[in-house]
């Protein structure tokens, strides 16, 4: 897959930023609007597949290595199991950062109210965590597949 | 012969039609759902139980996290699968 | 029975979705009609948590306090997830399958070859 010519560059260069920061609003926002850590990445991996389309697929894999890919991914599994294993002296998956004044512990006064982002303990990091692995994940696989396809496409 | 294997293909679908149209039929009436003693309780505590406002992330990461742990495992396997599907062989 | 509408557009769904596996000899259409099947099955998890004149579980700027079910939300959440990544996986297989013998047509894949 050849690329794409220059209007369609610089747009898609332009456009880049704000899907990631959409992608990102999506995912730290999961606890107060609809959306969290699986939606969220899915925006991220879309954009990253629009430049995937905009530059060839060539260009692309090589700047970005395979083994860079799966190291993110790994941060982000072993990033969720160690958030679960914090709460160990309770319970696995012990929710012990609500109520407390660490770092994301009030809560919510009850029915309906406007969103205050220092709410819901740990869900904010679990969010990121899992964000983190789906981006990384997705955008692997598009990768990887179109690579296999432009070199197929050359040997013809 | 292929007009018999298509006569008996399209019976099986026939008889696989007849009854999820006849089940679906005697299901519930939508919107009335016969028991949600479980759902009340997770929407009227969730907000002090777990501190957030959104009922469907707080039982997806905190009533249920473990699925969520299955469920990122399935995802990682495949990518692993996937990434070794593609690998070339050294000796080429 | 007018009122089980949805229940009926899930079960159309699902037949479309079964039709397409068994009558046709493409892979790539074999592999659609299994997405198909498995976007049935999503909505009919969906469905079977609605409640009257409710509106969804958040609190933020909530209108009203009554709400429709969280936990089946839930569930259809993970089925997205795993159908996306049995497809991903049914896809590679499909190509490594065109690279050994040279088509796609299911009646000519018979037996086991190099």
């Amino acid at each position: 897959m050849s690329e794409m010519s220059k209007i369609v560059r610089t747009i898609s260069n332009s456009l880049f930023p704000f899907i990631m920061i959409y992608g990102l609003y999506v995912i730290m926002h999961g606890h107060l609007t609809p959306g969290g850590g699986f939606q969220g990445g899915a925006v991220v991996a879309s954009g990253c597949a629009l430049m995937l389309v905009a530059y060839s697929s060539e260009w692309v894999f090589k700047k970005v290595k395979e083994s860079n890919l799966s190291v993110l991914e790994s941060i982000g599994a072993i990033g969720f199991i160690s958030l679960a294993f914090l709460g160990i002296g309770v319970t696995f998956f012990y929710n012990f950062l609500v109520g407390s004044n660490l770092l994301f512990g009030e809560i919510p006064p009850a029915g309906p109210n406007t969103g205050n982002l220092n709410t819901a303990g740990l869900l904010p990091l679990m969010n990121l965590s899992v964000g983190l692995k789906v981006i990384a994940g997705l955008f692997a696989i598009v990768a990887v597949m179109a690579f296999v396809a432009s070199r197929g496409m050359r040997k013809k | 012969m292929k007009n018999a294997r298509n006569l008996i293909a399209v019976i099986a679908l026939a008889i696989c039609a007849v009854f999820l149209i006849f089940s679906s039929i005697m299901m519930h009436p939508f919107g009335k759902p016969s028991d949600s003693s479980m759902d009340d309780y997770i929407i009227s505590n969730a907000q002090n139980e777990t501190g957030a406002n959104n009922a469907v992330t707080s039982v997806v990461f905190d009533y249920r996290g473990f699925d969520t742990l299955g469920e990122a495992t399935v995802l990682f396997t495949a990518v692993a699968g996937v990434i070794m599907l593609f690998r070339r062989e050294k000796h080429e | 029975m007018i009122y089980n509408i949805p229940f009926i557009a899930v079960v159309l769904l699902i037949l479309v979705g079964l039709a397409t596996v068994i009558f046709k000899k493409n892979l790539i259409k074999i592999v659609i009609g299994i997405t198909i099947i498995e976007s049935g099955v999503n909505l009919f998890l969906i469905t079977l948590g609605y409640r009257e004149n409710s509106v969804a579980p958040i609190y933020t700027f909530a209108p009203s306090t009554k709400m429709v079910l969280p936990v089946p939300q839930a569930l259809a959440l993970t089925s997205i997830v795993i159908g996306v990544a049995v497809m991903a996986l049914m896809l590679s297989i499909g190509v490594r399958i065109y690279r050994s013998y040279k088509t796609l047509d299911v009646r000519k894949m018979r037996r086991l070859r190099e």
